[in-house]
């Protein structure tokens, strides 16, 4: 296995953003006659088509059931219709089609990526339907993945970052859907059962509540049946209620013994939600402060100055409702409480001044040079319209990313940063020491 | 039979859709020695350059274990002619993406950016495979946080750790027995001398190749390779080392007690790979063999030992079969509760028999070649992905062409062939084992003391 350089550019890729200056993809939209949104990029490269089909039917919709979407979605290609999961996994793979599925806090979603040529497709994309519209939730299948999702729980706890990230987000939402773990918790798997699954995806995936991103190469009549089809056996249902707005808490600190050698140390609060006025700014801001891994505020003065951590950095995670903004280090336990207050100087100094002239103009340099990047292979480009889709971004957003990250300047970035992110109301969580 | 006339069907189609997403590459040579080779993808405006170096864990001794990885990370501590960090700096203000990685048989650089900046990338590369400055300071702080990313990946992680202990004791002599990373009193004790000599031995153009993939003119990458690379004089570089393993007799086990949730096992069979073998379809055979353990949802691991029998909640099995020395056909698994490690060691094994007693089906052959045509198809999506698989190929001393070919080898290998090769590799002479069982009197999350709450005192905030 490869050693990397620094973890980030991993989760870089995994962070949508972007500006325009190339070409960018023309994205085509309508909605399907059940009423679900799609998003389209016709790409004719290559043979293949690239669709992802995303509810509004994250772990944010758990109701008193932490894990119910996760648990859910896991269910969806454990067979489907005719189909158990024998049958529905050769199906697919004597095909070469990959079929895959997942959830996070706002969303939980199916993809595939299928061969375009006309008899693999329209197997792709049958199947795909109906594993949306009619998992069989057979209490063998839902019995197995409980214990696979308990499993998972633990492995999950045997992480001090994992623990530290918990941590966090429970604390800063407090009661808030955003608070508790996606996977749910070792026990919680436990008290949910058939009919609670049931009921979750009928309520949920639903076609009013569906975002159709499609990639490849096929032309618009095409992907037109193609949504049609999709949607056809799901019931038109209506859209998730709006998310709660999640309330400030008070600053202050956690700190949790880990028999580790690290000390996982991770700061932050309230952020933003995709739409947010200051998104922007605060974008971009944050990449001078420590988005850009190693060329960043906090990588300089973390690793590269001191040596404290192997992977530092920071970031806004825009959702629905107000996301965390976060500072992540991890060190040797002798030094966590130096680490600490390095981090905390650190955002304090740029919040008192301000990103330099310079500093800005060479964030602005990567991004908007970098937009070809984001967006040069259909994985990339299907992620991110199926994100426009899903958070109602504007089509052009991508055609005029450019001049909105021009049009950041220093004072605004300042500015934002001032009003926006208050280290008074700062969680610290400190999970580590060797204990 | 109508299954199988579709399937031939389907195969048929598959393979002119890989002629039509792979492009040929070019390959030319430097005066001095440093191969390049020049893939043409001209979907996106963008290009990815990657230098490989004949250099990884595998050519360390004993003592110096970590000198290729630490080496990677002091090659962005800057050059006579740019200081520390500006690599990074100046392909961030271009809008590129950089990086490096080091595996047990190369040490690679990338960088990813609008084509237009290619020259750039190229001038810096060609600049610290020569000029690299090993400032002292410098080093002490990048061998803090390699230190830290040791503890990250390894020390506190349950299964990184049972990984590296599998590998310590199942190589008596191959140098895979040691960490890409090293070990952590190997890195203690490193000095800055060592890491020079490293370098001057193995940085040479002549035990390099640059690849190129992209919105590309091959004769216009060759030019600018010229440009760059070409004044830079051949080196004098070292044979490397390339230890026989002695045959191993019986079964190697290690157990790793830490602090942990949920046991976990690996077995490890001792592999031959491509281009090492006598009978060089033997590597196909066991990637075949692989395939029809876990390619996939439908293959037999998951089937069999996490559907029907519920022994493992995950398991799994993988060979690969590119690397210099030969390797670890390896398998994995984590047993649901009420099972044992025991139990899923057994399970794995009862596949492996039954791979060595009852011939694979027509269907489990065709599937895994559908799938291999449909991967071929898929990988041409990512620039990055087509410029590895070149390097990789070509810094473990094979030809990258051997690419394109894989279908054909892997279409071509029979029953027979899977069944022979199972009951001469996956046999317990060459079998090492490693068990991760939680030490429970102190378990992870099992110490849930908080010292503060939210508006506690012990932390406090701002200035």
């Amino acid at each position: 296995m490869a050693n990397k350089r620094h973890l980030l550019w991993l989760l870089l890729l995994c962070v949508l953003v972007g500006t325009a200056g190339a070409a960018t993809p023309r994205i085509q939209s309508w909605t399907t006659s059940k009423g679900a949104k799609v998003v389209f990029v016709q790409a004719d490269a290559l043979p293949m088509l690239d669709i992802r089909v995303v509810f509004d039917a994250g772990s944010a919709r758990d109701g008193k059931h932490a894990g119910l979407a996760a648990f859910t979605n896991g269910m969806l290609t454990e067979g489907a219709g005719d189909w158990d999961a024998d049958a529905l996994a050769r199906r697919v793979e004597d095909r070469g089609i990959q079929l895959g599925s997942g959830s996070l806090r706002d969303m939980g979603w199916v993809s595939v990526r299928s061969l375009s040529e006309k008899k693999t497709l329209d197997l792709a994309v049958d199947t795909l339907a109906t594993v949306m519209a009619k998992p069989r939730f057979d209490a063998e299948s839902i019995a197995r993945v409980r214990q696979q999702m308990i499993v998972a729980r633990r492995q999950a706890l045997q992480s001090p970052g994992t623990i530290a990230s918990e941590r966090f987000y429970g604390t800063l939402y407090g009661k808030h859907p955003y608070a508790h773990p996606p996977g749910g918790t070792e026990a919680s798997p436990k008290q949910i059962d058939r009919d609670m699954l049931r009921r979750f995806h009928r309520t949920y995936y639903v076609a009013a509540n569906a975002v159709i991103a499609m990639v490849g190469k096929v032309d618009r009549a095409r992907a037109e049946q193609i949504a049609e089809r999709l949607m056809a056996d799901l019931p038109r249902g209506v859209h998730a209620p709006k998310l709660p707005q999640p309330k400030a808490v008070k600053g202050g600190g956690l700190r949790q013994d880990f028999p580790s050698t690290q000390t996982h140390i991770l700061i932050g609060q309230l952020g933003v939600t995709r739409t947010d006025t200051d998104y922007f700014p605060l974008y971009v801001g944050n990449h001078v402060l420590g988005g850009s891994s190693l060329v960043s505020i906090l990588g300089e003065e973390v690793r590269n100055k001191r040596g404290l951590s192997y992977s530092v950095y920071s970031y806004f995670s825009a959702m629905r409702v107000p996301g965390p903004f976060l500072m992540v280090a991890q060190t040797k336990n002798a030094k966590a409480d130096e680490t600490l207050d390095v981090m905390r100087d650190t955002l304090d100094r740029f919040i008192a001044a301000g990103p330099s002239q310079a500093q800005l103009d060479s964030a602005k340099k990567n991004l908007i040079g970098g937009f070809p990047l984001k967006i040069s292979n259909n994985a990339k480009i299907v992620e991110y319209i199926a994100m426009i889709g899903f958070y109602g971004l504007p089509l052009d957003w991508l055609d005029t990313l450019t001049a909105k990250l021009e049009a950041v300047t220093v004072d605004r970035v300042h500015d934002a940063f001032r009003r926006r992110v208050e280290p008074a109301r700062n969680i610290s969580v400190v999970v580590g020491g060797g204990k | 039979m109508f299954f199988r006339l579709f399937s031939a069907l389907v195969a048929a189609l598959l393979a002119t859709s890989v002629a039509a997403a792979r492009a040929p590459a070019q390959e030319f040579m430097l005066d001095n020695g440093m191969k390049v080779i020049v893939k043409e993808d001209h979907r996106a405006p963008v290009v990815v350059s990657q230098v490989w170096y004949k250099i990884g864990s595998s050519y360390e001794e004993a003592g110096r274990t970590g000198l290729s990885h630490l080496l990677e990370h002091m090659m962005f501590k800057g050059t006579r002619a740019h200081g520390p960090g500006m690599f990074s700096r100046i392909i961030s203000e271009l809008g590129g993406t950089e990086n490096a990685f080091t595996g047990r048989d190369y040490t690679a650089y990338f960088e990813t950016l609008a084509v237009r900046h290619l020259d750039k990338a190229l001038e810096l590369e060609a600049d610290r495979m020569r000029n690299l400055a090993f400032d002292e300071k410098e080093f002490r702080k990048e061998l803090a946080v390699v230190m830290e990313e040791r503890r990250m990946r390894t020390d506190d992680k349950p299964s990184g750790l049972t990984y590296e202990q599998l590998m310590s004791v199942a190589w008596r002599a191959s140098p895979y027995q040691n960490p890409v990373i090293g070990w952590m009193d190997d890195l203690r004790n490193m000095k800055l001398s060592a890491l020079k000599r490293w370098y001057d031995m193995w940085y040479q153009p002549n035990n390099a190749t640059l690849v190129v993939v992209g919105d590309v003119e091959p004769q216009a990458v060759l030019r600018l390779a010229r440009k760059h690379f070409g004044p830079i004089p051949a080196g004098e570089v070292p044979t490397p080392r390339r230890p026989v393993e002695p045959p191993q007799k019986g079964i190697t086990r290690v157990t790793v007690r830490v602090p942990a949730k949920q046991p976990y096992l690996l077995m490890g069979y001792k592999a031959p790979v491509i281009g090492r073998s006598d009978r060089d379809w033997e590597p196909y055979a066991l990637s075949v063999a692989a395939a029809i353990l876990d390619g996939g949802n439908s293959a037999r691991i998951a089937s069999d030992l996490v559907r029907r029998q519920k022994i493992a909640a995950a398991a799994g099995a993988e060979y690969d079969s590119y690397s210099r020395l030969p390797g670890l056909f390896l398998f994995s698994g984590t047993p649901t509760d009420g099972h044992t490690l025991g139990d899923v060691e057994q399970g794995l094994r009862a596949e492996i028999r039954r791979l060595q007693q009852e011939p694979v089906s027509r269907e489990e052959l065709e599937r895994v070649v559908t799938q291999a045509l449909a991967s071929k198809v898929y990988q041409a999506d990512s620039i990055f992905y087509q410029a590895m698989e070149i390097g990789m190929l070509e810094t473990i001393g094979l030809d990258w062409r051997l690419a394109d070919q894989e279908i054909e080898r892997l279409r071509a290998v029979t029953s027979a062939q899977v069944r022979e090769v199972a009951r001469k590799y996956l046999v317990d002479d060459r079998l090492n084992v490693a068990e991760l069982i939680p030490r429970e009197e102190n378990s992870a999350g099992g110490n849930k003391r908080i010292r503060a709450v939210v508006g506690g005192a012990e932390v406090t905030h701002g200035k």
